[in-house]
């Protein structure tokens, strides 16, 4: 079998070099590359990132080259990914998951002359830049919405992983929801995956069973949407606006439109004033959108357009006091607001989640 | 029409050798229509998929930084498949081993502890994944269960164990919370062997392992009770080969050798411990071991093909803008290929005579 195999290779070697040798390079344009954690037709987190790669292209023509890696798996191929799309020339690199944050890093060190961007991490370096974005704000609205909709008074969530991002989502979704209805109840569901289709709709149909007729989540692919419109309850999109996989059940959906960022930066890199930065924006910077809102009367309408105008100003934020946790014990005071920092590191639940925080 | 598959008892070379070359212009060919039906070119496209992953010395590194682990988990499972007992779960094995390894890392972080460590962890590791291999072995042997089963179900308990371990208590103090330990203290990291590049010690380790179990299995009465102990176990069992030491010995040996493969990968490429360690090494060493016709050398081989599958998967999305599935499309025609052309040369389809329906 070795021989056998050995020689395959060799025959594929031959086969190929006959063919003849790659083909001379373009002209010189600026290459940006992306890096993806699942596939581009999830209609979800992915997905928005290749529109904003698209963005990039239709806004800045000639001027770039894009190229993307989809399906890449946070571990050990993805070092092997970056570098690689370091060594194809490209001179800005998007990686868009978590955990290619010590990859990046890495791979950063040994290319000071490529600008690294990884979305949700926090370490950062002279070439290496971090952006996220606000999605709580968006959450906070939904959980208005989920309250005034929901008759049964118990929104269903999806979640992912027990990382600070979901958890300050559920807390912020739960606090918009108490704003409106102080006894609202939450479930919630781990399928401990980002992009599953079919543990993300049976997680919605146990939801719905469990009384839940309003169904959240914080997974990428567009399958709760369409069990909660089989189901006849409503539901909210994620990352992008899914409303052909739920015309009936979406209320609206937080949409995460990476466009903005990711023109600035690219513009950045061409004209050379790419420096390392920390950006966090939300509703204000049109980062986080929300889709239309839909199968609502219009007094919820009109709640939930006032709430995403008063966060698009900065008059309301979901994070101020006063805050509880679930011991009862008064975490932000009247008057004030929770720092950023601790957004962002949040693995405590605010009082009224009947629930405990994975792994804590 | 009924049909049979009947082994063929003198195979020439001349056929032996033309198997795979005709599995690959049938691979070629059905390559060559889906490219064009995508609209790219399927010279550049096949340069790109096998040429220039070879032709850089980066990328020749990381064919055998991708190769490692397939190799060691790939040599494990051959003991176990020779010998007929169906070890699906490396995959858990891979998991308990890293975990185990990484512990001392972990334990040792931040102390002056000497060069004992990154050894020390490779025993631990090789300790762990035998342990958790040992688990379906004792309940094969005792409550004669199957072991596919219960070491495919083992895959899970380790995973969501690892789990718990890195969003919990090996979660790194200054990490805001996200599921990731801290990163190993340079003692408790795989050397690099040469300065550029991720070419790591471990594949010292597994070429150790490959030269170690071409001798036992092919030169030892220990190899030769394994191997007749799955072609014929009534004949073993005369021959007074006790099957239940075998059942222990398979499973230890592999679980070791998927363990070790967990600690390396962890302790080398990785460097810290994370939710996800592996995309699934432990199942695609199942291909490579099958390819390789349970020969470590054949295996070594198949691990490094599938490496040059994956890399060049990649480099054919990053250049021509592949779509990830047709990638691996690409990747399944080939394995495909293979192993029908391997099978259509050592087997004769034959029309069994009659009409009885069984």
């Amino acid at each position: 079998m070795r021989k056998i195999l050995s020689m395959a290779v060799a025959a594929a070697t031959g086969f190929a070099l006959m063919g003849g040798l790659p083909e001379a390079k373009a002209a010189e344009k600026l290459k940006a590359a992306w890096v993806y954690i699942g596939p581009v037709g999830d209609f979800g987190w992915t997905y928005q990132h290749d529109q904003g790669r698209k963005a990039v292209e239709k806004e800045l023509g000639d001027k770039v080259e894009t190229t993307y890696v989809e399906n890449v798996p946070e571990g050990p191929d993805a070092e092997r990914v970056i570098e690689q799309l370091a060594r194809a020339g490209n001179k800005i690199i998007f990686t868009t998951s978590f955990g290619y944050m010590e990859p990046t890093l890495k791979v950063a060190k040994r290319h000071p002359k490529v600008f690294f961007e990884h979305a949700t991490g926090y370490k950062r370096d002279k070439n290496m830049a971090t952006y996220n974005a606000k999605f709580h704000e968006g959450r906070y609205v939904l959980g208005q919405i989920a309250a005034k909709m929901s008759k049964t008074g118990t929104v269903g969530y999806i979640a992912s992983f027990p990382i600070p991002e979901v958890i300050s989502g559920i807390n912020s979704l739960m606090l918009g929801a108490q704003s409106i209805n102080p006894d609202m109840k939450i479930k919630i569901v781990w399928v401990n995956s980002w992009f599953d289709p079919a543990k993300e709709a049976d997680a919605a149909k146990a939801l719905i069973d469990q009384g839940a007729d309003v169904i959240s989540q914080h997974t990428d692919s567009p399958a709760a949407m369409q069990a909660a419109e089989a189901g006849g309850a409503k539901a909210f999109g994620q990352a992008s606006d899914m409303i052909s996989f739920g015309p009936k059940a979406q209320l609206t959906s937080i949409v995460d439109n990476w466009a903005p960022y990711y023109i600035k930066r690219v513009k950045q890199a061409l004209d050379g004033t790419w420096t390392s930065t920390d950006t966090w924006a939300g509703m204000k910077d049109g980062e986080v959108v929300m889709a239309p809102y839909t199968n609502m009367p219009d007094d919820v309408k009109k709640l939930a357009e006032e709430t995403q105008a008063a966060i698009t100003a900065g008059t309301l934020n979901p994070f101020k006091g006063p805050i509880y946790n679930q011991k009862g014990e008064m975490v932000v005071k009247e008057g004030e607001a929770l720092p950023d920092k601790d957004i962002l590191s949040m693995n405590w639940y605010v009082k009224g989640i009947d629930d405990k925080v994975p792994g804590q | 029409m009924p049909l049979k598959l009947e082994r063929q008892e003198n195979v020439s070379t001349l056929r032996l050798a033309a198997a795979p070359v005709v599995a690959l212009l049938v691979t070629l060919v059905v390559g060559a229509i889906m490219f064009i039906a995508l609209g790219q070119d399927p010279v550049r496209a096949f340069t790109i998929y096998f040429i220039e992953p070879l032709g850089d010395p980066w990328t020749l590194q990381e064919l055998v930084v991708k190769a490692c682990p397939l190799l060691l988990i790939g040599i494990g499972l051959a003991f176990c498949y020779r010998a007929n007992r169906w070890n699906i779960g490396a995959e858990g094995q891979y998991v308990a081993g890293a975990v185990l390894g990484s512990w001392l890392a972990l334990a040792t972080h931040g102390t002056d502890a000497g060069p004992w460590v990154m050894p020390a962890m490779l025993v631990l590791g090789a300790v762990g994944g035998a342990l958790w291999g040992l688990i379906p072995a004792f309940l094969r042997v005792r409550f004669g269960s199957s072991e596919i089963l219960t070491s495919l179900m083992l895959v899970y308990v380790a995973q969501l164990g690892l789990d718990y371990l890195v969003r919990g208590p090996w979660r790194d103090p200054a990490g805001f919370n996200f599921p990731q330990s801290v990163t190993f203290d340079d003692v408790a990291l795989m050397p690099l062997l040469f300065e550029e590049g991720r070419l790591h010690g471990g594949i010292i380790v597994a070429l150790v392992a490959a030269a170690a179990a071409t001798f036992v299995l092919g030169r030892t009465l220990v190899g030769f009770s394994i191997e007749i102990g799955g072609s014929a176990p009534r004949a073993a069992a005369f021959a007074g080969f006790d099957e239940r030491r075998v059942t222990y010995g398979v499973f230890a040996v592999s679980g070791a050798l998927a363990g070790l493969a967990g600690i390396i990968e962890v302790a080398g490429p990785i460097g810290q411990m994370q939710p996800t360690i592996s995309p699934g090494y432990g199942f695609t060493a199942i291909i490579a071991a099958m390819l390789g016709r349970l020969h470590p050398v054949g295996i070594l081989v198949a691990s490094l093909v599938l490496a040059l599958t994956y890399i060049g998967g990649e480099a054919a999305q990053i250049s021509m803008r592949m779509p990830f599935d047709v990638t691996r499309v690409f990747q399944g025609t080939l394995l495909i290929a293979i192993l029908a052309a391997d099978v259509l040369v050592r087997y004769r389809i034959r029309r069994v005579e009659g009409t009885s329906h069984a």
